[in-house]
């Protein structure tokens, strides 16, 4: 076994997801037959090789920079406009710290 | 007027000839589309109101005689992870069934700056992780060819939506093969274009590294078209690309004649299917078409599925972790603690595969693991680019299947992720690589099933790409 119940349970805290118990078991044996799969990378020869980050093409060193001009911001309302508690202008959350 | 047998240039014609008005030609496409619907569930949301605004405004240029743009008056659906202001977005997702984009993605700008109509929104996989479109929150959609089927995921209501004609063009995404599978799946083109060709401003991100967006359309010259209004560096991304995006349509001549294509001998071995039969065929017209065909291999092609399950779902869990109930409009109704907040939106909110990815995706980045897979895994894939480098120097063009299979059953494949996921081994390398690739139907199964072939060419070659499609195409209808 590749990932047991109990490490399934820590990294769902890791990601702040819910899961019930049946979910937790599926995930366990769902995510247990992918990292078999996925094993077989260990059997390539990587050694030298740059991790590949992006995906490179050639351009110019300064091709993603832009002219350091402001231009007109979202504005407040519009950024709210989607907020599940907005108020006062900032996003509301439950109390974080108790007095 | 038939919406559905129109092109790009049929439109336009149409509309200069005075036979229909871009009111007109609008209102049938969304009286289609709302008739249709029902049978595939291919729009979550048709935009009446938008559609009839931008084509009366086409119409007006008519009438005072103005130059159109090179999309005046045509009919198009946009994916719906790609934000359209105003117009509810909802990634496939529960968790935006209510989300109203304060802003359009430059794609959707390009497009009706253009002239186009963007009629409505298709439905998808949830946030576009899915090859059969069965991971929507609001139902699956129906391969309009043979109901009983999937159309391919995730864009596999914007093929349905090209494929049945109630749209002429279509915007879709393409992460590990979401244009050029459902395209193959229901019989229209698709098209991924170069990584960065597209700016992805406005596109919800599922992995960054490998995000693009690309156009469906019933023909070759209409998505070259699409893709020269939609192309090209956009300040909002600055991972857009700023190499000069070249006229395609113009390039679509023919002139196929001497170019190398390899065929990737990992791509064919297992191949022995009906739709192996269709490839060789295919191969066989571009031959005739004068095209020089030799052997070539891709050897890491085996760890594709295993290098891309393990970056995907780790730049997945990064960018999901943005939906926490305090931007984005659905928060849990129990919500005691910020913690709380937190987990249970997500665990209410986020449909079964997104979160087995987020799961997947924290587990391989976390502590102790992140060497072993994440950087192995971008290891893996700079082998995987390798392999299309040295198959680049010895031919002009690869030639491969999309799919392993036609399209399969609704329900077929919902009970074991793994199966699902090897499906798209096909499609997966070319977005690891960052290559321009695209679907090109090339025949129907004995059952009448569809069945693309896909041609991949260098980074930001997508005029060799388009032009041997075209010509193919064109054989093909002879």
């Amino acid at each position: 076994m590749r990932i047991t119940e109990t490490e399934v349970r820590y990294v769902a805290g890791l990601a702040n997801l819910k899961l019930s118990d049946a979910e937790v078991r599926k995930f366990q044996a769902d995510l247990d037959g992918i990292l078999e799969h996925v094993a077989r990378l260990n059997e390539i020869d990587t050694s030298g090789i740059e991790p590949m980050a992006q995906v490179l093409y050639d351009a110019e060193e300064t091709a993603t920079l832009r002219l350091d001009q402001a231009a007109s911001p979202l504005g407040n309302a519009a950024a709210l406009s989607n907020a599940p508690q907005p108020g006062g202008g900032y996003f509301k959350v439950p109390k974080v710290i108790e007095r | 007027m038939d919406v559905s047998s129109l092109t790009i240039d049929a439109v336009r014609n149409g509309l200069l000839a005075r036979q229909f008005t871009a009111r007109e030609l609008a209102g049938e496409a969304l009286r289609f589309a709302e008739a249709e619907n029902p049978r595939t569930n291919a729009y979550l949301r048709l935009a009446p109101e938008r559609a009839l605004a931008a084509a009366q405004h086409i119409d007006d240029q008519i009438a005072r005689g103005e130059a159109l743009g090179s999309l005046a008056g045509v009919p198009v659906a946009v994916k719906d992870v790609i934000l359209t202001k105003g117009v509810i977005t909802t990634c496939g997702s529960k968790l935006l069934e209510r989300y109203v984009p304060p802003y359009d993605a430059t794609a959707v700008i390009r497009l009706e700056q253009a002239g186009a109509i963007i009629i409505g929104k298709t439905n998808c996989d949830e946030f576009a992780m899915g090859s059969s479109n069965e991971n929507s929150a609001f139902g699956p959609v129906r391969n309009p060819v043979a109901p009983e089927r999937v159309p391919g995921g995730s864009s596999g209501g914007s093929a349905a939506v090209v494929a049945q004609g109630t749209a002429v063009v279509a915007l879709g995404s393409d992460t590990g093969g979401s244009i050029r599978q459902p395209a193959s799946f229901c019989g229209v083109v698709g098209v991924t274009p170069t990584y960065g060709r597209v700016s992805r401003y406005g596109l919800t991100a599922f992995a960054s590294s490998l995000d693009h967006i690309g156009p469906l359309a019933r023909t070759v010259r209409d998505t070259a078209t699409v893709l020269g209004v939609i192309a090209g560096r956009d300040p909002a991304d600055s991972t857009s690309a700023g190499a000069p995006v070249p006229d395609y349509t113009s390039t679509l001549d023919g002139a196929v004649k001497g170019l190398k294509l390899g065929l990737p001998r990992e791509y064919l071995k297992d191949l022995t299917s009906e739709t192996g039969t269709l490839i060789a065929r295919a191969v066989d017209t571009m031959k005739q078409l004068g095209c020089e065909v030799r052997e070539i291999s891709l050897p890491n092609t085996d760890a594709a599925i295993a290098c891309y399950y393990i970056i995907a779902t780790a730049e997945a869990s990064s960018n999901l972790a943005r939906y926490d109930g305090v931007r984005y409009t659905f928060r849990s109704g129990s919500t005691d603690t910020l913690q709380d907040m937190y987990q249970n939106t997500r665990g209410e909110g986020f449909g079964a595969e997104c979160k087995r990815r987020i799961m997947l995706g924290t587990y391989v980045l976390s502590a102790g693991y992140y060497d072993a897979y994440y950087l192995k895994a971008q290891k893996v894939r700079a082998l995987i680019a390798q392999d299309f480098a040295r198959a680049f120097q010895q031919v002009d063009a690869i030639v491969a299947p999309v799919s392993p299979y036609p399209a399969f059953r609704l329900g077929e494949k919902v009970d074991d992720p793994l199966a699902m996921y090897l499906s798209d081994i096909y499609t997966i390398t070319g977005d690891l690589a960052g290559i321009p690739c695209m679907s090109v139907p090339c025949g129907n199964t004995a059952e009448g099933l569809p069945v693309g072939m896909q041609i991949l060419t260098r980074h930001f070659d997508e005029t060799t790409m388009f032009r041997l499609a075209d010509a193919f195409e064109k054989a093909r209808s002879a």
